[in-house]
């Protein structure tokens, strides 16, 4: 029992992460009918937010400690942040401390820039175009942007931290009546799925309660007949491609601590999140979350060591090997509507 | 000649031109000079020309024809490499029976990968076999892993059981690849003046089967299966309404592309006795897709002028530092010099990926032929510009309005 | 009996009864018309002849066979040919490729992987093809490419293909929608000239009662998914129930 709660557990971070980027990707393609193969690419420029931010904050002048001296017997230079100077060391290495989740203030704006740039500059021509050349022009602007992304961070993950308090691990089995270490959990992974289920369901009420998102809502549905009410669609879409560019984003921010950015971050997660769309059935939102996380925890049950001996290898293959059986037997996957994109 | 037409028979013949005489053409810049970093004819990289060329018209067939866009091809390639290997292992150092191995392995994994993916189309095709490869390369690493030697790679060792063969030469070191005794690595060096020109004999059978591979894909394209394919691009409801089955003539052409890769992927093992999974993983697949591309999908040159392309960046420009650029700038005043080379350097060297990444996206944006499309418009533009030149001269006494 | 026999057909969508116990046949060598209302049943009583739906119950018989279950080559290779509604061609294809494509399914059947002798060796096929451009009077476009041609004649293309393969009856979809009335008159002069020619059994739905009245034989009125009567076209013009369901409003 203990056991099967902590591979649900386990699967959550990763499920919240598929569920992210998934719902981002679903989002563009049930307004825009576009498939963006950068879609890693905004996820992975959402972490390297977290790594500048914390780069800036840690930006730091030199001045020489005459009273402490080195190995050598010279005196110590000494290097203190910018940010502890002006608030002082105290206020100064707690801002540091939480530059990842003061990162979040950062990336808003950056991604909603860098998702209205790359509509209205790149997707906005490939509306009418195949799905074979928009899954072309967006894989080539997947590489370029991990190749900026590289120029200036370099080829080597970078470890970015969570807060301190955040640090350890907390145990979840003594709280459900369990033995002690019975299931350990580490805080930040909690305060991921936390987040995540935030976006979702921020995303969802907006969609939900907003008249733009009603809007967006029946364009999902039918394009056509929305357009005909004289209702500027695109520039909905393009504000939609925004805010999914935000939300890849922000799962790469908070990412980050779990997993130390590095420029091919974003294709590793692309593949595994197209499997996650496909799986909750292309354009519906809810399939997207929802298979997200059920992938997450398949996968976590997959690589416990019984099921592995059970079936060795099960664990690498079982979210391929899921999603090719629904594909076959169910083209429009867990929750998509039915004719959309069956064929 | 051969059954093809004037215009075929020209291209073919073209390219066996330049690939028998690569050594030279590649090599143009004499062994000592400062230039010499560009040449590009050297052995391993010009096998890699035509191997990498062999694969992307296999990739062609397939993508170029029925517009099915895979991304899964480097598992065929990734298997072909395998069966290959394990040939050398057991059988022996002769590379026919190795390659013929890797192409009937590939094409048999193909078509159980392909009768599965092929029950979809568009972007659920691409992303099947995304997944299939990618289950590939993930079984490649663990529970293959007495098949494929994992993480490691499969290589040769001094005690393979080898039936024809000997596990060890005298000297005890592991035998070397063959075509029934010529070694592939033998290569005899000219010396010419300043010049070097290096003929290898693994380069020369690569390039032969290359030349079978692209004569028979011309066959193909010219031929009513390969009308059929392009059928199938353009309209399946009518295929369906004129009394075709359009599956297995995709899945013929799924099949044959992965042959080519499988063919590709042996005779790499056939110059370099390895193989390991990171051939498979679905960038390595994605290369191939770029190849295609930007060499020009559907027309028939297109993807080798793409694979010669992208090796030819890969290797020869990645090379280009900022002491080459200083010295490409030289000329210019100094504050200027430095601004140049700033401005270049992220393209260059370890950048080169940034400019094929950009490259590809103008190709995608602009160019949906390729870069043979791009010659082409180039060349009626001069033609164009040309004859216009002439009537210039002819119009010239009339007076302007 | 007729060459095409539709007995107790039923199908549903969901609630809605879209065919309900259709009985129809279709004589061999005659001009048979399917009219009726928008949403009369029309096209979904082609989809069932043609492979792609399957009724819930009844039977469709061509020639003696049954016709269900199977898939849509499979049912054209039987000898039922569909033009449809827009013209389906191929595109990217020269007008001389789409003609040929018929031709080889019907030399080679569903499938041949013939992928080594050339095109232009296939004299047999070819000369079929060009032939058929010529019946069809557009020789002089045969190196066009088939999608830069007017609608009118992306029709002609179509109905030529369909031809081309000699099958036994020919189903028409609105042949003449969304068409000027020069391109209408033309279709029906080309499909008159058809009838007249080649032993070949048409059965067409349409809208525009003109193409109806000058080319069929028999007609069958639908009406919500169930055939009202089945007469000769004189008939039906004074039919009062038809007046009342259909021309009514219209007339």
């Amino acid at each position: 029992m203990d056991a099967i709660l902590l591979q649900i557990l386990n699967g959550l971070d990763k499920g919240s992460a598929y569920a992210l980027i998934a719902l981002g990707l679903t989002l563009i393609f049930g307004t825009l009918g576009v498939v963006n193969f950068a879609h890693g690419a905004l996820f992975m420029i959402g972490a390297f937010c977290s790594v500048t931010v914390q780069r800036i904050l840690t930006l730091s002048f030199e001045t020489v400690d005459e009273s402490q001296k080195d190995f050598l017997g010279n005196p110590l230079k000494v290097k203190t942040p910018y940010v502890e100077s002006w608030f002082g060391p105290e206020t100064g290495a707690a801002i540091i401390d939480w530059s990842v989740p003061i990162a979040i203030l950062f990336a808003i704006p950056v991604m909603l820039a860098v998702g209205y740039i790359m509509e209205r500059g790149l997707i906005k021509h490939f509306y009418k175009r195949p799905h074979a050349d928009q899954i072309l022009v967006t894989f080539g602007l997947a590489i370029v942007l991990q190749e900026v992304v590289k120029y200036f961070y370099g080829a080597n993950p970078i470890p970015t931290g969570a807060p301190d308090v955040f640090k350890g691990s907390f145990d979840f089995g003594v709280m459900l009546g369990f033995e002690a270490n019975a299931i350990i959990y580490p805080y930040w992974r909690l305060v991921y799925f936390g987040f995540a289920a935030l976006i979702i369901g921020g995303v969802f009420s907006f969609l939900q309660f907003t008249t733009f998102g009603m809007v967006v809502r029946a364009g999902m549905a039918d394009r056509e007949t929305v357009g005909l009410l004289g209702i500027n669609i695109d520039r909905r879409f393009t504000i939609m491609f925004g805010i999914a560019a935000a939300v890849a984003g922000l799962a790469g921010v908070m990412y980050a601590p779990i997993n130390s950015p590095n420029y091919h971050m974003g294709m590793d997660f692309l593949v595994l999140s197209f499997v996650v769309v496909v799986v909750g059935g292309m354009g519906s939102l809810p399939g997207a979350v929802l298979a997200g996380f059920l992938l997450g925890i398949l996968e976590s049950f997959a690589s416990m060591n019984e099921v592995k001996s059970l079936i060795p290898g099960i664990d690498q293959i079982i979210i391929y090997l899921v999603a090719i059986l629904i594909l076959l037997t169910r083209p429009r996957g867990l929750m998509g509507r039915k004719g959309v994109m069956e064929e | 000649m051969f059954g093809l037409d004037k215009k075929d028979t020209t291209m073919l013949l073209v390219v066996a031109i330049m690939a028998l005489f690569a050594p030279f053409i590649l090599n143009p810049f004499p062994a000592d000079s400062a230039m010499a970093q560009f040449n590009a004819g050297y052995p391993d990289l010009m096998q890699r020309f035509v191997i990498f060329g062999i694969f992307a018209i296999g990739f062609n067939i397939l993508f170029g024809l029925t517009g099915y866009l895979s991304f899964g091809h480097a598992a065929f390639l990734g298997v072909g490499s395998y069966s290959a290997v394990w040939m050398f292992k057991l059988l022996s150092m002769n590379v026919i029976p190795a390659i013929l191995l890797s192409v009937v392995m590939a094409g048999l994994f193909a078509l159980l990968i392909g009768f599965v993916s092929l029950r979809r189309s568009g972007i659920y095709f691409s992303i099947l076999t995304l997944a299939f490869a990618q289950m590939s390369f993930n079984l490649a690493y663990s529970v293959l892993t007495p098949i494929t030697n994992g993480e490691t790679g499969l290589q040769l060792t001094l005690n393979d059981p080898r039936v024809l063969g000997v596990s060890q030469t005298a000297d005890g070191s592991i035998p070397v690849t063959s075509l029934f005794g010529l070694e592939m690595r033998s290569t005899y060096e000219m010396h010419l003046g300043p010049w070097l020109f290096q003929f290898n004999a693994g380069y020369y059978l690569s390039a032969l089967i290359m030349l079978a591979s692209f004569y028979l894909a011309i066959r193909i394209f010219r031929s009513p299966f390969g009308m059929m394919l392009r059928a199938v691009k353009s309209n399946q409801q009518r295929m369906n309404y004129t009394g075709l089955n359009t599956r297995p003539y995709t899945l013929a052409a799924f099949v044959i592309s992965g042959m080519y890769a499988g063919l590709a992927g042996g005779l790499m093992a056939s110059m370099d006795p390895l193989a390991g999974a990171e051939r498979m993983q679905w960038t390595a697949s994605g290369e191939v897709v770029l190849m295609t591309i930007l060499g020009g999908a559907g027309t028939l040159i297109g993807p080798v002028v793409g694979a010669g392309f992208i090796k030819y960046f890969e290797n020869i420009f990645s090379k280009i530092n900022d002491n080459v650029l200083h010295q490409w700038f030289a000329f210019m005043p100094d504050g200027l010099e430095d601004a140049m080379v700033f401005i270049v350097h992220p393209f260059i060297g370890k950048g080169w990926h940034l400019t094929l990444g950009i490259l590809f996206m103008l190709v995608v944006i602009f160019l949906p032929g390729g870069l043979v499309e791009g010659g082409q418009k180039i060349a009626a533009w001069v033609r164009k510009k040309r004859n216009k030149g002439s009537d210039d001269t002819t119009t010239k006494t009339e007076p302007a309005e | 009996m007729g060459i095409l026999e539709v007995k107790g057909v039923n199908k549903r969508f969901g609630g809605l009864q879209a065919l309900g116990d259709v009985n129809l046949s279709v004589a061999e060598n005659t001009v048979h018309a399917i009219i009726g209302p928008n949403g009369a049943g029309k096209s979904t009583l082609l989809n069932c002849l043609v492979g792609k739906l399957i009724p819930d119950t009844g039977s469709v018989m061509f020639d003696g066979q049954s016709v269900l279950g199977r898939k849509p080559f499979e049912i054209n290779q039987m000898g039922i040919s569909r033009v449809f509604q827009t013209p389906e061609i191929f595109g990217d294809l020269t007008v001389l490729e789409n003609m040929m494509i018929p031709c080889f399914a019907k030399r080679d059947g569903s499938f041949e992987l013939n992928a080594i002798p050339s095109v232009a060796s296939q004299t047999d096929v070819l000369e079929k093809a060009e032939a058929m451009l010529v019946d069809m009077n557009m020789a002089d476009k045969r190196h066009m490419n088939a999608a830069s041609m007017s609608r009118g004649d992306k029709r002609r293309l179509e109905i030529g293909m369909c031809l081309s393969q000699e099958p036994r009856l020919l189903l028409l979809d609105e042949p003449t929608a969304g068409m000027a009335r020069a391109d209408t008159n033309n279709t029906i002069d080309l499909l008159k000239q058809i009838k007249d020619e080649r032993d070949i059994t048409i059965a067409i739905i349409e809208h525009d009662m003109h193409v109806v009245f000058s080319l069929s034989e028999r007609i069958t009125v639908l009406a919500q998914g169930t055939p009202l009567v089945e007469d000769t076209p004189e008939n039906i013009k004074g039919h009062p129930k038809v007046r009342e369901a259909y021309l009514g409003e219209s007339a």
